[in-house]
């Protein structure tokens, strides 16, 4: 096979970007206000939620408006200057890692609900509307947004669009992709394209699947539709302790073989549980080596239902101990635990590292045991938080980067459980995005003629690379590269490419 | 077989993908050399407790949802099957899974479950150059690389065979019932958008001829408390819904050189529209057939308008010919269609023009 492949065999070089020019493009084209140039106020963009890595901008630009967007990347497009797009910056795989040479496109500005219609149970919002908001505007009409990503309080519909973002509920409610109806975004020579539209489906390919979950290498977003959806008259959640991991996730095979679909399924290790209960007092058991957190939402009585169905699963699967939230705050303070359970990490470690591998169920016992004999190979340890229903792991790397040596040993264990995922049937990445973090690890999930795909589809959209460059997909260079540092059982993936 | 497929591919040809070629009405005329997928067939695996199943294209839809029903479990988007459920000299025909997701149609359930591309997990396509590809996986969340899975799903056949795809299961509700109402279209959009904004365990709905039919389901007490909450409708035959689902029903009977079929896909709540013809209303009112002689160019007109597309769903050929099957994309969309035509099929082999004269 001698298919070319255009610029996408090697990372490309931007350092001949004119920076003078480039200011007076951008400031052509931006109010004052709008542009930062300045190395304090670049300072803040340098990094977003995965701050191992950090690199300063040319600039920042921060529109306020769809036509400022426009005249932003037309003008980067002449230029030649990379464009790294961005909302809240709480990513956590590096996706918006500023490119030295280029800019940053802060959407942050553009946080208008501009539309919400209770009666057709939709919203029309900007990307910089954070996630939470909306269901805040839409819970006077008994409403709100489904996917609820832990970060919700801060992330942008925009970045969530990015990423196609999920949330412990997302096993019966769905993933940003099944939640947005239209997304009406500029692609870099600065055309205004509409993909979907206010109704269930569209004509033509689904580019609005294509671009949930591109992280912002397609096209920017600049308006979307949001499905809302009913809030649930009520929610009891059912907490069980277990004496083993393997019983913990027999469990969660039981409750779905039972015909149940909880509104959201989590496990939490001992390790996890023992860094969160001195933060939040949850009301963990510390002796029990995994706790599930299963939830049912509904009718008062479909919830008793459901709940009794549960409950009578969990005592046949040998959980040691069940309760069940007497009420709302009861219910939150169980799941207080949960969502704080990465600082609650934070606190006990100096820094740690948070991995996203999505496995099949079934193989949970398999690589949690793995990761505890790579806990003693490493010389780390690892608190694991699992959403169960949907398989997405989180396993949380402690380390101290002040220690010479442990982010190296770090990276090392976090790339040995990616590649396990994907060994086990699952993916490197179930929700966090590639970013630039991962973008070596696509390598191992993905042939050279399946990332030659992917280098298309980009092109299709940019051919020349501009929107955040070295960010999802690696070149085929860099698989190359990576392939000789990490040649599995003899076995090369990308045995055509030159080796150096 | 994949060696065969491989081999057509490569000629260069222009190919015409078929499965069980229940939808070879649907959108523009096949063009090609047939290509014929049914004998690329079975399921690969299904694993109730992980919820999904993946089969080879040519499987039989029917073949997986038997499979499925054995575990309690079901394809929540309810693609058409189109008479799927007649078997031939022992093997079972009908609508494949490879052509249901090549169309991307969904049935009754789809406005309270999601569409069947929601439910693509993952797919395996040859593309034009006769490459292997897989994309997505069995997982349920996954988002490394773009989602191609999801792209695949709609685009009929134009930009790879597919050989194998993943489909995310659920188990059935447990309970459902039917209702029915008398009352006109306007007065039924209005209750259906009403009852939609609350938590009311209405999965379906068909507004036709002055009834609206209602299909209730989830656990036993949610579905018992809402048939209280809604009055007292008369319960019709559970079997309405698969006719529905198959389109058997009397208002999609009829040849396609009758009056042509309009499928109309617009926001729930715009109003009775104002077209000659007769309608059936389904998806909670976001989704209106209509059976309408009235110009292409006004139908699509009043469907722009308010936000939606109207397609040319069954038509005689000379008309299909005149107003193409789907409504036709701004300029800027249809070059990132012909873009991505050509990232997967530069050669044009597959199902040309079945979608858009240009891809």
């Amino acid at each position: 096979m001698s298919t070319r492949i255009h610029s996408h065999e090697r990372d490309q070089d931007f350092s001949d970007v004119d920076r003078a020019a480039l200011l007076a493009a951008l400031a052509a084209v931006l109010p004052a206000a709008a542009l930062l140039a300045d190395r304090e106020d670049l300072k803040p963009y340098e990094c977003d939620g995965l701050s191992a890595y950090r690199r300063l901008p040319l600039a920042v630009a921060l529109p306020e408006d769809e036509a400022q967007v426009v005249g932003v990347l037309k003008a980067c497009h002449r230029l030649g200057v990379p464009v790294v797009a961005r909302g809240a910056g709480t990513g956590l795989s590096g996706g918006v890692l500023p490119i030295e040479h280029g800019i940053v496109l802060s959407l942050a500005k553009m946080k208008r609900i501009l539309a919400l219609d209770p009666l057709a149970r939709t919203a029309v919002v900007q990307p910089g509307v954070r996630n939470l908001a909306i269901s805040e505007a839409a819970a006077p009409h008994g409403l709100y947004y489904a996917p609820d990503p832990s970060s919700q309080i801060a992330c942008t519909i925009g970045g969530n669009i990015a990423e196609n973002s999920g949330g412990v509920h997302c096993l019966k409610y769905g993933l940003t992709v099944h939640n947005v109806l239209r997304v009406r975004g500029v692609t870099i020579n600065g055309e205004i394209v509409e993909f979907g539209n206010a109704a269930l489906d569209a004509p033509g390919y689904d580019l609005l699947a294509l671009m949930i979950g591109s992280e912002g290498l397609l096209a920017v977003v600049t308006e979307v539709t949001v499905k809302l959806v009913p809030k649930p008259e009520l929610a009891r959640v059912i907490m069980a302790s277990f004496d083993a991991v393997t019983q913990a996730g027999a469990a969660v095979a039981e409750i779905i073989a039972a015909g149940i679909v909880p509104a959201g399924l989590e496990m939490m290790d001992k390790a996890a549980t023992a860094a969160v209960e001195p933060f939040v007092q949850a009301g963990y058991d510390l002796n029990a080596e995994a706790i599930l957190l299963a939830e049912s939402d509904g009718t008062p009585e479909e919830v008793a239902e459901e709940i009794a169905a549960m409950r009578a699963v969990l005592e046949q699967s040998g959980a040691t101990d069940i309760r069940v939230s007497a009420d709302e705050a009861e219910r939150l303070r169980f799941w207080a635990g949960r969502k704080a359970a990465f600082p609650a990490v934070g606190r006990i470690s100096p820094d740690y590292y948070c991995m996203d591998g999505t496995i099949p169920r079934k193989r949970l016992a398999e690589m949690l045991t793995a990761i505890a004999a790579m806990e003693k190979k490493y010389g780390l340890r690892c608190a694991n938080v699992f959403h169960a229903g949907d398989g997405n792991l989180h396993p949380l790397i402690m380390y101290d980067a002040n220690v010479p040596g442990e982010l190296e040993r770090t990276e090392a264990f976090g790339m040995e459980i990616l590649r396990l995922s994907v060994a086990l049937g699952g993916t490197i990445t179930g929700e966090h995005g590639v970013g630039f973090e991962k973008v070596g690890a696509m390598c191992a999930q993905f042939d050279s003629d399946e990332l030659a795909a992917f280098h298309r589809v980009k092109s299709a959209f940019d051919p020349q690379g501009l929107l955040n460059p070295d960010k999802a997909v690696p070149t085929l260079h860099r698989c190359a590269e990576f392939g000789r540092m990490h040649v599995h059982q003899g076995e090369l993936k990308h045995p055509e490419l030159e080796r150096f | 077989m994949i060696d065969e497929f491989k081999e057509r591919i490569r000629s260069g040809k222009p190919l015409r993908i078929r499965g069980g070629g229940t939808k070879d009405f649907y959108g523009n005329a096949p063009r090609g050399e047939m290509l014929d997928t049914r004998a690329y067939a079975g399921i690969v695996a299904y694993e109730p407790t992980e919820l999904f199943v993946t089969a080879k294209c040519g499987t039989p839809l029917a073949e997986i949802e038997a499979a499925l029903a054995e575990r309690g479990q079901c394809l929540p988007f309810e693609p058409p099957r189109f008479g799927a459920a007649s078997t031939i000299g022992g093997t079972m025909g009908g609508a494949t899974v490879g052509g249901a997701v090549a169309a991307g149609l969904s049935g009754p359930r789809r406005v309270s479950a999601g569409a069947l591309r929601d439910y693509v997990l993952g797919v395996k396509l040859l593309d034009g150059e006769a490459r292997e590809l897989t994309f997505g996986g069995q997982v349920m969340k996954n988002v490394a690389g773009y989602d191609v899975s999801r792209l695949i799903a709609g685009s009929l056949g134009t930009l790879g065979l597919i050989l194998e795809v993943t489909l995310k299961v659920l188990p059935k509700p447990v309970a459902a019932a039917t209702l029915r109402f008398e009352m006109t279209q306007a007065a039924a959009l209005d209750k259906l958008n009403r009852w939609a904004g609350q938590p009311l365990p209405i999965v379906a709905s068909c507004w036709q001829d002055g009834v609206l039919t209602l299909k209730l389901a989830g656990a036993r007490a949610a579905v018992a408390a809402a048939q209280g909450k809604l009055g007292n409708g008369d319960t019709a035959e559970a079997g309405y819904w698969d006719d529905l689902r198959d389109q058997r029903i009397p208002f999609f009977a009829g040849a396609d050189d009758n009056v042509p079929l309009w499928r109309l896909s617009l926001p729930s709540v715009v109003p009775v529209l104002d077209l000659p013809g007769t309608t059936l209303v389904e998806w909670g009112g976001a989704l209106r057939w209509l059976r309408s002689d009235t110009s292409a160019a006004a139908i699509r007109a009043t469907a722009a308008v308010v936000g939606g597309s109207a397609t040319l769903y069954r038509a005689d050929a000379v008309t299909k010919a005149a107003a193409g099957a789907f409504a036709p994309l701004p300029a800027p969309l249809m070059n990132l269609h012909r873009r991505m035509k050509a990232a997967f099929d530069p050669r044009g082999v597959f199902n040309p023009g079945r979608l858009y004269a240009e891809l």
